[in-house]
């Protein structure tokens, strides 16, 4: 079942990019869309941060993955770069995993 | 800018958008192979990483897809975080609109190359044909470089017995990070995010797995359907901290290659 899915997915995706180029201003410049639109990406990453460090499926589970986003969230405030932050974060948990 | 700049001036110009291009599609690139290798161990077959990267295009989505998938979701639960997360394109394209002057065949192509990194390049403060310049070269370095390294981190993930021992099961949360962090330019976006975050861990044993990033984005309508606290329209947002996921940010200070 995964195949439709990225199918699907991927078409969505690209007519959200395709919308964003061709529709009249006016529709997208709505405040109230404007602010919406804002805002979902915030809570979007925010919970899924949350959900992929701190979850296994349909239970809360606390492992080597929070020390490495933890560590993640430091070099992001330190301004790390991009690959930094993320290479940071791996090596923190895949060597939390090995001590353990 | 004078009304005719020198054409070295301007050569200069173009090669220095080039070079950040380039750059920018390297890291992108060696980001990829860290796609590659979640969605393999995700339980996605190399050619799914693949055509993911090549049709969705569009990193965060990505990412989300596949981890939800990984989290034990169904795969349609993957695509609808995907396709959420994915609406912030659309704004970058109606804040892309007038640079690119796309009609046609062409508009099908660049709408394809809207993302975090060509956007903030095509929205850097300069001239229309500097900014057309960013946003194609960066679009088309990055789908370059996104799409071959996806390639080598799929077969290359698919050759290791566990991939979990790489620690590749945070790449896509540490990205979030890097993503999230420049959108919290005030305290309204600060409370959201704490907010949304709480609810769906705290969903997340009580409702199916997808179902929980789904409450997070009602949080987000909820409280974007009201009128901003501060007595604003909201539509004015605070800026220059390299969020770029909106009209109205085209004067911030975006920082490509930070994104995605």
């Amino acid at each position: 079942m995964i195949w439709p899915a990225v199918l699907v997915g991927a078409a969505a995706c690209y007519a959200l990019k395709l919308v964003g180029v061709s529709v009249p201003d006016r529709v997208l410049a709505e405040p109230r869309v404007q602010r919406i639109a804002g805002l979902l990406p915030v809570a979007l990453l925010a919970a899924l941060i949350g959900l992929q460090t701190l979850t296994l499926g349909e239970s809360i589970v606390l492992d080597a993955r929070v020390p490495g986003v933890a560590v993640a969230i430091v070099a992001r405030w330190r301004r790390a770069p991009f690959l930094i932050v993320v290479g940071l974060a791996c090596a923190t948990t895949a060597l939390v995993r090995a001590l353990a | 800018m004078t009304a005719n700049p020198p054409a070295d001036d301007r050569t200069f110009r173009r090669r220095r958008i080039l070079r950040d291009a380039l750059t920018i599609g390297a890291v992108t690139g060696a980001y990829g192979v860290s796609f590659g290798a979640v969605a393999v161990a995700a339980g996605l077959t190399v050619a799914q990483a693949a055509v993911l990267s090549l049709a969705m295009f569009t990193g965060g989505s990505q990412f989300a897809m596949v981890g939800t998938i990984a989290g034990g979701a169904s795969p349609w639960a993957g695509a609808a975080t995907a396709v959420l997360l994915g609406v912030r394109n659309a704004f970058y394209g109606l804040e892309l609109k007038p640079v690119l002057g796309a009609r046609g065949a062409r508009r099908i192509g660049a709408a394809h190359l809207v993302i975090d990194e060509s956007a903030a390049m095509g929205s850097v403060p300069g001239p229309v044909e500097d900014r057309r310049l960013g946003f194609w070269a960066t679009g088309l370095a990055v789908f370059v470089g996104w799409n071959v390294m996806t390639l080598v981190g799929a077969v290359g993930a698919s050759a290791l017995d566990d991939p979990g021992v790489l620690g590749l099961d945070v790449a896509g949360p540490a990205a979030f990070v890097a993503l999230l962090a420049p959108r919290l330019v005030d305290r309204e976006r600060w409370a959201v995010a704490v907010v949304a975050a709480l609810v769906a861990v705290g969903a997340a044993p009580l409702v199916p797995a997808g179902v929980p990033v789904l409450i997070a984005a009602a949080v987000a309508v909820v409280v974007g359907w009201r009128p901003s606290a501060d007595g604003s329209d909201g539509t004015e947002r605070p800026d220059g901290s390299g969020g770029s996921d909106g009209p109205r940010s085209s004067g911030g200070g975006a920082t490509p290659g930070d994104e995605r």
